[in-house]
């Protein structure tokens, strides 16, 4: 078991047959993660690697089966291709798109909401894997390996390196959620999965700063989580004012800060590491 | 980007927000120029990207094209919280009856959009929140439904406003709510909208942040940019890469921008114990992290005059390490003699044990390995201090 991503999963991708696409594609089929359908408007009877291509999610649904959705299109076109998934009502869409505009991301994150029937996650993310079971968008697979750690991290990288700080434990799932001021996926959505995934005994969480997601989780994980959680957040030195690469990383005026949001972590009895190993290093002396 | 007041303006105006005349100046004769067209008394304003000019006597009000001579003379070239004035708007002074606040922004906890609303404008509004909280209005807008004429007139009755000036304030809020949909802003506030004593309601002031994201549709905002304030980061623009100007020491080039954040804190944790060894920039190469990016980016860090020591941090995920470290000497071979200062690399991850035995087999001499992120750091503070100190 795992959260909202397992051995049983069937995943199609939209914008299979773009560069982006076909590259991932192959990795996630090496990983082991059954792909089942591509698709990209007009190319339907096309394949990659013999995995066929359909016109629209829809279709591609109706013949493979698929119920996990990943997202490669560029940003000009991703929010007609996230609502496409959302209308043909897919579980679970993962948007991996970088620089996607907000107004269009609130526009179809309020669409899949109003729907009801598709969680997204991203945009601006590295995706979702379960170690050993299945694997939805670019996370190398071969970091670590199954075990009973969940991870949530906005950052791709620092996700990459918690999996291999930690990677003698392995993870149950881990999740990037995204680095963009809006994402449909948050913390606490993670979290509260986690709480209630029978297979994961602890998690890591790795905020960053910018918006008060972070303190928001604290709230959360105060009131609702009883496994330990250890935390990370990166952008202690960050200047006021200034994007730090990710479109939602920024501090404004007092709100925002790195400090604020590890102080309100400790405050709810998270243990926050101050670097990304030394949160490894205070998940493992819980786990062991 | 945060556009200037009168950027923000000129946008008010291309969607018919009723505002007042005047125009924006670079020198004492363009704004008494501009006060001249107009023709009566002007406020002559500080054009600054930071709150609080007024109190720093950025903003005056002059009653003649002489005054505005001596005015603009003062204003221009003054510092505003270490913001050079390099512009002034000019514009017609209004007679204010009342003053009051709008906005439009992105509300990131509740992933939708919100209105603020108050009758209690012209001060900061943040003071209103915390000292009057009951006199600012707080409505979501939905993302998909928008600011309709009903939505715009419910915003305007929460707020309070009189309502023989309702109906005004309704409209300025349709088409307040244009702007921040059709320019792709994530903020627009209006602060103070005021009323004059003849029952006109005018955006005196205007702040507008615009999403980076949109520029593909967005062709005539990059106009908007001016940020030739530090040449590194113009140059870093041109090549593309995600960089941005900090103050101190150690250059910092990281794949992915977590990572590269958590970079950023674990020299300065590490620098503590060097006499403040600082990181100097933000430069995230991006996951791939290839040798031409990687190339660009040792270019731009190592042309930074503060910078002592350059710490390249990479962890290998979808790109592999023997291909990183091969970039790391492609980069170092195609800057040749310029290379002076010493790099600390740590690379981890995929195929790492090949990326590092190909950085050891190079054995080049301003290289140095280091196996661990916490380790790394503290020996490029080390060697920054060193370098800084000597």
């Amino acid at each position: 078991m795992a959260i909202w991503l397992n051995e049983d999963s069937k995943i199609l991708v939209q914008g299979m047959t773009g560069s982006e696409g076909t590259k991932h594609t192959r990795r996630m089929v090496a990983s082991g993660a059954k792909v089942v359908a591509g698709v990209t408007p007009g190319k339907a009877g096309a394949d990659v690697d013999g995995i066929p291509v359909f016109n629209d999610v829809a279709s591609a649904m109706a013949a493979t089966g698929a119920n996990v959705s990943v997202v490669f299109v560029p940003p000009k076109f991703a929010k007609a291709a996230v609502e496409e998934a959302v209308d043909a009502k897919i579980p679970l869409c993962v948007v991996i798109t970088e620089g996607i505009p907000v107004h269009d991301t609130a526009q179809f994150f309020q669409y899949a909401v109003n729907a009801g029937t598709t969680r997204i996650i991203g945009p601006n993310c590295p995706g979702i894997i379960s170690p050993g079971a299945s694997n939805a968008g670019i996370i190398p697979s071969d970091i670590t390996k199954p075990g009973r750690i969940g991870l949530v991290s906005k950052s791709g990288t620092l996700t990459y390196q918690m999996m291999y700080e930690l990677r003698d434990f392995g993870f149950s799932t881990c999740v990037g959620i995204g680095g963009d001021p809006i994402i449909g996926t948050t913390h606490i959505d993670a979290l509260e999965a986690f709480q209630n995934d029978p297979d994961t005994d602890a998690i890591v969480m790795i905020g960053e700063i910018g918006g008060d997601a972070e303190e928001r989780a604290a709230a959360y994980i105060k009131e609702h989580v009883t496994k330990p959680v250890v935390g990370y957040v990166a952008g202690f030195t960050a200047p006021e004012g200034k994007t730090m690469g990710h479109a939602g990383a920024i501090v404004s005026g007092s709100s925002g800060t790195a400090v604020a949001k590890a102080e309100a972590l400790e405050a709810a009895g998270v243990k926050v590491g101050r670097t990304p190993s030394a949160a490894a290093e205070l998940m493992r002396k819980i786990l062991s | 980007m945060d556009l200037y007041e009168y950027q923000a303006k000129e946008l008010f105006g291309k969607h018919g927000l009723p505002i007042t005349a005047g125009d924006v100046a670079l020198d004492v004769d363009g704004a008494v120029a501009i006060a001249e067209s107009i023709n009566g008394p002007v406020v002559v304003k500080a054009q600054v990207k930071v709150g609080g000019r007024g109190k720093a006597g950025g903003v005056k009000l002059a009653k003649n094209p002489a005054e505005t001579r001596e005015i603009a003379g003062a204003i221009l070239g003054m510092d505003i919280k270490g913001h050079t004035v390099h512009k002034v708007l000019v514009a017609h002074a209004a007679d204010i009856a009342e003053e009051y606040y709008v906005s439009f922004l992105l509300d990131r906890a509740n992933r939708s959009f919100l209105a603020m609303a108050s009758v209690e404008g012209g001060v900061e509004i943040e003071e209103v929140a915390v000292n009057n909280p009951e006199a600012l209005a707080k409505i979501r807008v939905d993302a998909l439904e928008g600011v309709t004429p009903e939505k715009a007139r419910e915003i305007a009755a929460a707020a309070k406003f009189d309502e023989a000036i309702q109906g005004q304030v309704a409209d300025i809020l349709v088409k307040l709510w244009e702007v921040m949909v059709a320019e792709d802003a994530t903020l627009v506030e209006v602060n103070p909208l005021v009323l004059t004593p003849t029952g006109e309601v005018l955006a005196l002031d205007g702040k507008v942040t615009i999403d980076d994201n949109a520029g593909y549709r967005q062709p005539d905002h990059a106009a908007f940019d001016d940020s030739a304030a530090d040449d590194i980061e113009t140059r870093a623009k041109a090549m593309d890469l995600n960089y941005v100007k900090l103050q101190g020491d150690v250059g910092i080039i990281g794949n992915g921008a977590g990572l590269v954040m958590s970079t950023l804190d674990v020299v300065a944790y590490a620098g503590e114990e060097f006499g403040g060894i600082k990181p100097a920039n933000f430069l995230d190469i991006g996951g791939g992290a290839s040798a031409e990016v990687m190339a660009n980016g040792l270019d731009i860090v190592l042309n930074d005059p503060e910078v002592q020591a350059v710490f390249v941090n990479i962890f290998g995920g979808i790109t592999a390490c023997d291909a990183v470290a091969n970039g790391i000497l492609q980069a170092v071979d195609q800057l040749g003699d310029s290379v002076t200062k010493p790099i600390v690399a740590r690379i981890d991850g995929n195929n790492a044990v090949e990326g590092r035995a190909i950085l050891n087999k190079a054995n080049h001499k301003f290289i140095e390995l280091v196996d661990t992120m916490d380790a790394a750091a503290r020996r490029v503070a080390e060697l920054a201090a060193a370098r800084k100190g000597a």
